[in-house]
């Protein structure tokens, strides 16, 4: 199934964006005094023009382009058009940190456009080398990204462990990489899958290269034990760096794990799934429990995504179509929560006031009363409490495992999650029961605060009318 | 002849060889770096001899890639240790524990 005609179309959303961020990077030399204002604006412009044009884009055909390296389907629309609509809600969040904290430069914003041009290209990459080019970019726009904030002391040690331990997982998913490049002759992963399902390969080789990737993956995700980096990033890097780390670039790692391990090696999926499984109980089991022993609010997400990247791994243990919908449903939603979460962090801080700590939001309830609320229904809903959409989410990844006859695994994540939603209590319990120490003062600009709280009634609403999401997510595996 | 599998033993202590280096050494970043081209080197040992071997030639077009994204990588990689040598006057790993990690 190769195919010779270069089309063009299905590249477009990535070409407009390597124009902008070309055009933004041109600006930012330019205009001096104005230069990361026209930034912002700029790749605000790009990143909903760059949704339309997927969304657009939708109904026209479909499948691979570019010599079998690049594919066009129903899990790149859905996924770019997510990545793109929430990179404009953090590149809002993250400029009204930047600009109260003198970070406000045009540079972020280069990064952050070439960041999403990175995503863009793993969503789509049908290829090794499309996926690892499109893996670099992202990944070395997030180092420079973490480093931004100089005179940091923590940030810089972040950017640095971060850079390591990236470089690190890249070389791994290398290495993987060359040894199926050999066991298959092929390094296009429609010709891969292929060339395994045939059969005559070298199995013990092949599974050898797996081993990599899936390691590779991993440290990309943050599972345990491959997270090291996780917790120091997220606490090390400015709040807005953090948030941006946080979000999509989870998304564009799913869909590097769905493209590597189902679409290109999916004949391999029993040895793939016992590896999937350690990692998934692993990450649950220790992100909860080394969630309670933190003070950090940023490090405790740290953990807490941690769990939630086990959980997105449970979806695609099972091996089946909802199973894989569940995991993307997961993914989204995640990335929904994570925003909200972080976006309440920065609306929270102000100059010369971070509120990293816990203990920062003691009594929030009686000064905003409103933002607690927020608070509130973000960390309920990623508890898993009904009704709200993380419940959803948990629900369908628990489901798909339940139905692949996994009962010990389903029923000890249960009894994790039961465990991790103290954590995430202890913060409504501090905001809605401790004596007021903090001022409490909003002064984030009134589009923030209209994104934070249209945010988290999104995920009420979600939560409410999880139907039409979840058929989507289920449309993108039949 | 030299044979293929040579190549991968080779490839092979290259790459054990540079993640012991990240993961052993304890003094200096500037050896972490090395290491991390040393990694990327075992792998593009790995794809040229097997692209050699099967007389195909994506491989040894995958190997130019790595080796320029590796370039962007050690420069992003230095950018970093400066600044980090900025902050805290030392480059030794050990010094890097203001995190809990």
């Amino acid at each position: 199934m190769m195919s010779e005609v270069v089309n063009m179309s299905f590249a477009i959303p990535e070409l407009f964006l390597l124009t902008m961020a070309c055009i933004i990077l041109l600006v930012v030399a330019f205009f001096k005094q104005s230069g990361a204002k026209l930034a912002y604006i700029l790749s605000q412009i790009t990143m909903v023009t760059a949704a339309l044009l997927v969304y657009f884009a939708i109904a026209g055909d479909e499948g691979l382009a570019f010599s079998d390296s690049y594919i066009k389907d129903g899990l790149s629309n859905i996924l770019k058009i997510a990545i793109f609509l929430i990179n404009t809600a953090v590149l809002m969040y993250s400029t009204s940190y930047l600009k109260a904290r003198d970070l406000f430069k045009g540079e972020y914003y280069v990064l952050a456009v070439f960041a999403t041009l990175g995503m863009s290209v793993m969503v789509s990459a049908h290829h090794f080398l499309t996926l690892y080019l499109g893996l670099e970019l992202m990944s070395l726009c997030l180092y420079a990204m973490v480093a931004m904030h100089r005179d940091s002391k923590t940030a810089t040690e972040a950017a640095m462990k971060y850079f390591i331990l990236g470089a690190l997982a890249s070389g791994m998913l290398l290495y993987g990489m060359s040894i199926v490049y050999g066991a298959t002759g092929s390094l296009a992963l429609s010709t891969i899958a292929s060339a395994i399902q045939v059969g005559d390969l070298n199995n013990t080789v092949l599974s050898f290269g797996l081993v990599f990737i899936v390691i590779g993956v991993a440290f990309k995700l943050g599972a345990v034990p491959f997270h090291m980096w996780l917790p120091d990033v997220y606490e090390g890097a400015p709040t807005a760096m953090t948030l941006f780390i946080a979000t999509t670039p989870k998304l564009a790692a799913f869909a590097m794990m769905i493209r590597l391990l189902v679409e290109g090696l999916g004949e391999l999926q029993p040895y793939w799934q016992d590896m999937l499984i350690m990692l998934a109980v692993l990450s649950i089991t220790l992100g909860n429990v080394v969630a309670i022993a933190q003070t950090n609010l940023k490090r405790m997400l740290a953990y807490s995504t941690i769990s939630h990247v086990g959980f997105i791994l449970l979806g695609v243990i099972s091996g089946t179509g909802s199973g894989y919908a569940g995991s993307l449903f997961y993914a989204l939603t995640y990335t929904l929560m994570t925003l909200a979460a972080f976006g309440i962090i920065i609306l929270m801080s102000r100059r010369g006031f971070e509120a990293e700590e816990i203990d920062d939001y003691k009594g929030l309830s009686k000064k905003q009363p409103w933002y607690a609320l927020m608070t509130l229904i973000v960390m309920f809903s990623m508890a898993g409490i009904p009704p709200l959409v993380g419940f959803y989410a948990k629900l369908a990844v628990i489901k798909s495992i339940v139905d692949v006859g996994l009962l010990s695994v389903a029923v000890w994540v249960v009894l994790m999650s039961v465990i991790g939603a103290f954590y995430y209590l202890r913060v409504i319990k501090v905001m809605y029961f401790d004596s007021v120490t903090e001022e409490h003062e909003v002064d984030a600009p009134a589009d923030m605060q209209l994104m934070v709280s249209t945010n988290t009634i999104a995920i009420l609403a979600l939560g409410i009318f999880p139907g039409s999401l979840m058929a989507l997510c289920v449309s993108v595996f039949l | 002849m030299i044979a293929l599998s040579d190549f991968l033993i080779l490839g092979a202590l290259l790459f054990s060889l540079s993640v012991l280096g990240i993961f052993i050494n304890r003094k200096n970043i500037i050896i972490l770096l090395m290491c991390i081209e040393l990694m990327l080197l075992a792998v593009n040992l790995n794809f040229i001899a097997f692209s050699h071997y099967s007389g195909d030639i994506a491989g040894q077009i995958f190997v130019f890639f790595i080796l320029t994204v590796a370039a962007a990588e050690a420069a992003i990689g230095l950018a970093i240790l400066v600044v980090l040598f900025r902050n805290l006057n030392t480059i030794n790993v050990s010094d890097l524990d203001r995190l809990k990690g």
